[in-house]
């Protein structure tokens, strides 16, 4: 069963005054349990608009959002309940820290879903421990730490809930490489281990390429895709259209194709999918004896 | 060439009162801008390369050493309005840098607080927009633009100042693929057309290897200086640091690595196809271990 499903939905912002703004036009929208979804999209697509919907934060203006096949807004249903088990990270979301200690704010949202102490503990310690935090940072005050540091426990946060679906809007904006690539580590283990579904919405097609299972392209308000990334980024030219683009070692595949050199039947996603394609190539090549 | 900027051997930290200061954060840096340089300066976060930015438009003052602007000393307060004059700074946020409610408002904007006379204003505000390509916008409301457009209005600001030199702290890491494209082309623009310094602080290596010169900060000093063409061909030393180089400089190094001889200084796509395909014309069945290309 899929685990998040939408239903032509709708989102209008400001209906009914001069400022009224479709921001999600009839998305229609199945993810199965397990996936690691990348969302990309130009400024003002509707991603965000669409991802507040998955928890609750926003309701439709039509259509219907369900998770594990209960529609969160329907009579009776509990979204406090929902939002446990979609949790969402924002953008920036060091900015949202602000308990005494790092251990009181990770320990809020497991706090208030009403967990015993010593349940609260473990999910603290858990989150702590997908997200590369130490014991010694638990009892300093989190405004204290680096930024980097800021953002992982703000992460932790969410993760300390245990979400069956994990969100995060930029996860890695203005973090450096290294950064990066550990918080994008932490939440491919995170996915791994507890088998959850994630989605991640990012501007680096550098990242979504490198670790996501399914894409989903979002385009003034609709879905322009929701594939495999390879055949997404297969249309580059579509992509570049839409504002978007493809990963660098993508881009020199089709240059190469251009050229009458087919690499590959499918465009590489990253730099050791590349390597290991012209490699073989060389190889059918030198097999072959011909040029 | 002449220099704009010039740093002799900076140190900083934070000095909160007596006995109260933070750890060295600069530890003597020396550097030299000419004038007219596209310069982009890298680091992994707290490595030092937006507080010696800061100096540049004497934000922070040196603790040690000294910086020059234009030959003006920063430690010389009788000069700071003159070399804020020169430097101006675009950040981060467009939404933190924009302050009116229409757009050639907020270009105006520091012009009215320098008392610029209203025909300079007009001229000066029509001029900037127009080269940030943002004319058909000039009436329209910030909030009702994207980010890269945002971010253009935000230089466009700058622009209007007539500085000899902009500061950019990492301009494009709140936009989308075609935001990015738009300031990187505005940049470009400023830098080759209108021979303005350019001073970009970024994680995005594609970005830097568009600079005419790449420096590389690492603990608050200098680790590499050079070219980016130099500077990203040592993959590893640049990995060793928490950072990173472009995809197809890292390609080049992987197949380098199994004895594919191909040039160590790719720097775009289309360097990388021109390289493969040269090699595959012209070695066509053997896979040597000779270097090439590495000046």
């Amino acid at each position: 069963m899929s685990v998040v499903k939408v239903e032509s939905l709708s989102h209008v912002y400001g209906k009914g005054t001069p400022f009224e703004k479709t921001a999600v036009d009839g998305v229609d929208l199945e993810i199965q349990q397990g996936e690691f979804v990348g969302v990309i999209g130009h400024t003002g697509s509707g991603k965000s608009t669409l991802i507040q919907h998955l928890n609750g934060l926003l309701k439709p203006t039509q259509g219907r959002v369900l998770i594990n096949g209960k529609d969160i807004w329907a009579k009776g249903a509990d979204i406090r309940r929902t939002r446990f088990e979609v949790g969402l990270v924002f953008q920036y979301p060091e900015y949202q820290l602000f308990e005494e200690t790092v251990y009181k704010d990770i320990a809020f949202g497991p706090r208030n879903m009403g967990l015993r102490e010593e349940e609260i503990r473990d999910a603290v310690a858990d989150a702590v421990r997908f997200v590369g935090l130490k014991a010694k940072h638990m009892e300093r005050s989190p405004f204290e730490l680096s930024g980097g540091q800021k953002r992982r426990v703000a992460i932790a946060g969410v993760i300390a809930m245990r979400p069956q679906v994990l969100i995060l809007d930029e996860p890695t904006a203005g973090l450096d490489p290294k950064g990066r690539d550990m918080i994008l580590e932490q939440i491919k283990r995170y996915h791994e281990q507890t088998g959850s579904t994630v989605l991640l919405v990012s501007h680096s097609m550098e990242d979504i390429a490198r670790y996501t299972t399914k894409l989903l392209v979002m385009n003034h308000g609709r879905i322009f895709a929701y594939d495999e990334p390879q055949n997404v980024f297969a249309r580059a030219d579509e992509l570049i259209a839409l504002g978007l683009d493809v990963p660098q070692v993508t881009h020199v595949f089709s240059l190469l194709r251009q050229r009458g050199y087919e690499i590959a039947s499918k465009p590489p996603l990253t730099v050791e999918e590349a390597s290991e394609e012209i490699l073989r190539y060389l190889m059918r090549r030198k097999g072959n004896g011909t040029c | 060439m002449e220099t704009l900027i010039e740093t002799k051997d900076v140190s900083f930290y934070y000095n909160f009162g007596e006995e109260n200061q933070s750890d060295e954060i600069l530890h003597g840096v020396s550097l030299s801008i000419p004038k007219g340089q596209f310069i982009a300066v890298l680091g992994h976060n707290g490595s030092g390369k937006s507080t010696l930015a800061k100096h540049f438009n004497a934000i922070y003052l040196p603790s040690g050493g000294t910086v020059y602007v234009d030959g003006l000393d920063t430690l010389e307060e009788d000069k700071l309005f003159e070399i804020r004059r020169r430097i101006g700074m675009v950040f981060q946020n467009p939404d933190n840098q924009l302050v009116a409610t229409v757009v050639e408002e907020d270009v105006a904007f520091a012009l009215e607080n320098l008392g610029v006379p209203p025909d300079e204003i007009r001229r000066r505000v029509d001029e900037a927009l127009q080269t940030v390509r943002m004319s058909d916008y000039a009436k329209h409301a910030p909030h009702q633009l994207s980010g890269g457009q945002k971010q253009r209005v935000a230089i466009a600001g700058v622009l209007a100042m007539a500085p000899s030199c902009i500061v950019f702290d990492e301009p494009t890491a709140m936009l989308d693929p075609q935001g990015r494209r738009e300031v990187m082309d505005t940049i470009l623009d400023l830098s080759r057309q209108q021979g303005t310094t350019i001073v970009m602080i970024t994680h995005y290596m594609d970005e830097a290897a568009l600079a005419d010169r790449v420096v590389v900060m690492d603990d608050g000093r200098i680790l590499l200086d050079g070219v980016p063409r130099k500077v990203f061909a040592d993959v590893e030393l640049m990995k060793s640091v928490g950072l990173d180089v472009p995809q197809v400089t890292d390609l080049s190094f992987r197949l380098r690595q199994k004895g594919i001889p191909l040039p160590a200084d790719v720097l775009t796509p289309e360097e990388f196809a021109d390289a493969l395909v040269a090699y595959l014309e012209g070695a066509p069945d053997q896979g040597g271990t000779q270097e090439t290309g590495d000046a």
